[in-house]
């Protein structure tokens, strides 16, 4: 079966992260907020009600079109589509039909494949409708939030790539700053269109909607490719049409076929005026850009990372953010930087720490008192996790380290007068005489019981060396 | 305009109009009064006066707010059964500017249920009958508002006008009208008909009048993206014609047009050549497309308009509905008026894929070659003068069963419109049965003024 191939286009809704709705005034941050407690006379279509819209909403969609290497468009254009369903208010979405405000342009994954964003449009989107047995109740809070739907080119050839494609997609709009992007409330919503076929024309595809996790999406295109084989295996055809993911069976099924497709009714938003941009403006949005995934990829290769460590430290922007600026102070501490990131920061388990608490230079003092033995490397982890708590951040690591009791006792005489103690010892005499006869096995323990006594202050390689010298 | 002062009570000028309308009442100018509120209001005006404290430009000043704009004060219905008991928890623009100067709404004009019509005989309400001839119609959408006007019960009335629904009735009752630029005038909070053609204007008695009242309601909201910065700034003597040159349109003064009509223009037209002016005519063979781009485009955004009365939020909802799509349907049906559902039908279906492209795409274009015909003969003219209608006010049931007849009313008064033009309707003279007849000049974008200047001045030539 190995020689179907497969094609995949992906359109994901991203929910933009402004204070208030694309064409109201109103509270745009709905999470924790009762049912319709984020309508206003707008939201809720009254009679004589016109969209306002939101010009940062706009700011957002040029940051978002610039992650994606995206050309932005100085002239675009509102449209109606029309359906009837009690979670859209005016019987019509606003979006924009023929001329979005984000063109054509590449996004280059990890792996180094490339996908070509067909375009971008700005809309908004619909409220939520909860099912009871004989009744719905319509809640309208997420009703004309601002939503950018970003349609790939059909570039994508498996499931695994289709994944890598939405996590950097993810990626970038987070670190253009215009979602809040968590996935588990409905910020970046995925359809997948999937097709197979033996020959260079493309097979009839299925769109699979509203995936909103990353396991979900690679799990949707393996059922949806390996049902497709089977189906054409069988002699069938597939059915261009619209399925739904079920994550609890790991299936598609059908929800509605082509001919059931609805006809919106297009038509120009005569309320909106079109939106007209400067050149100048666009400079200034993209002179403002952060650095992008993909840069830090190039600028973080030279520190020999693992593909998943450096991968897992791109998907928190500020951690990215940290990490480049520990490169430019000092090169070489970088690399343990980055292990704590990964090994122990995201390591954690229910983490829910603000990861922007611990700045650059923090972070370069630490790993330099690791460098120059003042902390072990074990005691540092313990620092620097608590570099993350709030009661914490008016501290530097040494304070820290010094209230923690962690600081490593470099002092020679401090450490050889533990050491004297320590072989006078009567339950240590038989190691000091086998360490002495050249059983170097035993300076194990004598090394432990010096740690022991210091409170693992000791600097154990020093205690090393000097035990070895005071039993030559 | 009689403004309340220390020698006029405002509350004299309240009841005086709702006797009026009390007295009136049979030509159904009203949907709702507004009597004890507006009372209320008169008193306070009053008081200020006599504290000597600043009242409004409109002080006092009773008037009639056709019924589909919105206003905290009682229901709005747009004559429909869909909203017919409709309280809005908002006031539009242009009543609360009005409102700040001190005018006092008496109560909502009948209109066609959600302005669609020109005869007022597709209210849910039943029609209003024309101020001059009780057996014939008033025009529409705004028949109530211009028949309250004409008849004296206010001295100016709000209407809104997206093909003629001033202008029409302005003509058929014998009043002013003014359907200013697009844009001059917040469209928040005013049911929405055709938003792309949607003015707010008034009617009035004198041109001055009209100025006035204009230029309160003119300017830049924030809540109407499509609004245009005051520009009614001007005395009304500083807004006179440069070229003193007028085009008649010839093409709507032949076939179609009654011979009565068309004597009314050309006199009218003599009169201005007496004023000084230069008349002469001027072929637009684009104008007889108006009313067929117009009835493309308008119904378009009318289905577009009205697909949020679903009966899930507020508004009607019928009683028997048994699923989803039985309250879309049921409700539908019952709250709109037959004209209502034509309108929705056409709208739709030149909106629907695969006729797209073939109407309404057609149609936007040709909406273009309208307005550069108008640009053109502007760079020629001040103004262009036609009739508001191809004849004078029709009588009750005449024209509803068929709808391409009622139509035809607004084809001298749909191309304006289709171009965002200012059109005023001033009347000029009358019928042999003494029926009012009014004239149409219509002038480049902001040039309401200079409209209203032009027609001052010829209303006094004798």
């Amino acid at each position: 079966m190995s020689e179907y191939k497969t094609t995949i286009g992906i359109e994901c809704h991203v929910q933009l992260n402004t204070a208030t709705k694309l064409f109201s005034a109103t509270d745009n941050d709905a999470v924790d907020k009762e049912p319709n407690a984020c309508v206003s006379p707008i939201d809720y279509a009254l009679p004589g009600m016109l969209p306002v819209l939101n010009k940062a909403a706009i700011e957002k969609c040029v940051r978002a079109g610039l992650a994606m290497n995206c050309k932005i468009n100085l002239v675009s254009r509102f449209d109606r589509k029309h359906y009837y369903y009690p979670d859209l208010p005016k019987g019509y979405q606003i979006t924009q039909m023929y001329m979005p405000i984000i063109g054509a342009g590449t996004i280059r994954l990890p792996d180094g494949s490339e996908v070509h964003i067909e375009h971008a449009h700005l809309e908004e989107d619909a409220g939520k409708l909860t099912h009871f047995g004989t009744y719905s109740l319509v809640d309208l809070n997420r009703a004309g939030t601002p939503l950018i739907e970003i349609v790939s080119m059909p570039d994508i050839h498996s499931a695994a790539q289709a994944r890598m494609y939405c996590e950097e997609l993810h990626r970038l709009m987070m670190y253009a700053g215009v979602t809040n992007g968590d996935l588990y409330q409905g910020n970046m919503r995925f359809d997948i269109n999937v097709s197979v076929s033996k020959t260079d024309e493309l097979g009839t595809r299925t769109e699979t909607k509203n995936l909103n996790s990353f396991r979900s999406i690679e799990r949707a295109v393996e059922y949806e490719v390996k049902r497709q084989i089977e189906v054409l295996e069988r002699g069938e055809k597939v059915k261009q049409e619209t399925r739904g993911w079920n994550d609890t069976t790991g299936k598609t099924t059908s929800q509605r076929s082509k001919e059931e497709a609805q006809d919106y009714r297009y038509m120009p938003e005569p309320d909106v005026p079109p939106v007209v941009l400067e050149q100048s403006y666009v400079d200034k949005v993209a002179a403002n850009m952060p650095m992008m995934p993909d840069e830090y990829r190039s600028k973080f290769g030279i520190l020999n990372l693992d593909h998943s460590e450096s991968e897992a430290i791109l998907n928190y922007p500020v951690l990215a953010e940290r990490l480049s600026e520990v490169c430019d102070k000092d090169i070489k501490l970088a690399p343990r930087v980055a292990h704590w990131f990964s090994g122990v920061l995201l390591a954690e388990e229910n983490a829910d720490k603000n990861y922007s608490l611990a700045t650059a230079p923090e972070l370069v003092e630490l790993s330099e008192m690791v460098e120059k033995k003042e902390l072990s490397s074990t005691a540092a982890k313990e620092v620097f996790l608590e570099m993350y708590d709030k009661k914490n951040t008016s501290k530097t690591p040494h304070t820290l380290a010094k209230e923690m009791n962690l600081l490593q006792e470099n002092d020679e005489g401090a450490i050889e007068a533990i050491i004297d103690e320590v072989l006078t010892a009567p339950e240590c005499a038989k190691a000091a005489e086998d360490v002495r006869n050249g059983e170097m096995k035993a300076i194990g323990f004598l090394v432990g019981q010096v740690m022991k006594k210091s409170k693992g202050k000791a600097n154990p390689a020093t205690v090393n060396e000097l035990i070895k010298k005071k039993l030559s | 305009m009689k403004i309340a002062d220390k020698n006029t009570k405002a509350v004299d000028l309240v009841r005086e109009a709702l006797e009026k309308a009390k007295e009136f009442e049979d030509y159904h100018c009203f949907i709702s009064m507004n009597e004890a509120r507006a009372l209320e209001r008169a008193k306070a005006i009053d008081e200020k006066i006599t504290r000597g404290e600043k009242v409004g430009r409109l002080a006092g000043v009773p008037y009639a707010l056709k019924d589909n704009y919105l206003s905290r004060e009682g229901v709005t219905t747009a004559a429909a059964r869909m909203l017919d008991n409709f309280p809005s928890p908002i006031t539009a623009t242009a009543v609360a500017k009005l409102e700040a100067e001190g005018a006092i709404m008496i109560g909502r004009a009948n209109l066609d249920a959600y302005a669609h019509g020109s005869s007022t005989e597709n209210s849910y309400f039943g029609p209003s009958h024309n101020a001059v001839d009780f057996e014939r119609v008033p025009g529409g959408s705004s028949g109530g508002s211009a028949s309250a006007v004409a008849l004296g019960i206010v001295q100016f009335a709000l209407g809104s006008d997206t093909g003629g629904s001033i202008r029409q009735p302005a003509s058929y009752n014998g009043v002013w009208g003014m359907k200013p630029t697009y844009g001059t005038v917040s469209r928040y909070g005013v049911v929405a008909m055709a938003s792309s053609t949607d003015v707010m204007g008034c009617f009035a008695n004198t041109a001055d009048d009209v100025d006035l009242v204009m230029s309160i309601m003119a300017g830049k909201d924030p809540k109407d993206s499509t609004t245009l910065d005051d520009f009614w700034n001007k005395e009304l003597e500083d807004a006179k014609p440069k070229k003193k040159k007028i085009g008649i349109i010839k093409d709507f003064m032949g076939d179609g047009v009654n011979p009565e009509v068309v004597n009314t223009v050309k006199d009218y037209a003599a009169k201005m050549k007496k004023a000084g002016f230069e008349v002469e005519e001027i072929e637009m063979p684009i104008m007889k497309y108006g009313l067929a781009i117009y009835y493309i485009v308008q119904p378009a955004e009318v289905a577009s308009n009205l697909s949020r009365y679903d009966g899930v939020r507020y508004g009607h909802r019928a009683a028997e509905i048994t699923d989803l799509d039985s309250v879309y349907s049921k409700t539908r049906d019952e709250g709109f008026m037959p004209e209502n559902k034509r309108r929705i039908m056409i709208g739709n279906f030149v909106l629907s894929s695969g006729f797209f492209d073939a109407y309404y795409l057609k149609a936007q274009k040709a909406r273009t070659l309208l307005i550069n015909a108008y640009n053109e003969a502007f760079e020629k003219y001040d103004a262009l003068l036609c009739a508001v209608a191809p004849a004078p006010a029709f009588k009750f049931g005449e024209k509803t069963n068929d709808p391409l007849q009622m139509y035809m009313e607004d084809v001298m008064s749909v191309p304006p419109s289709m171009a965002g033009l200012p059109a005023l309707a001033a009347p000029a003279g009358k019928s042999k049965d003494g029926l009012p007849i009014g004239i149409q000049l219509v002038g480049p974008r902001k040039s309401d003024q200079m409209l209203l200047n032009i027609a001052k001045t010829i209303a006094e030539v004798k």
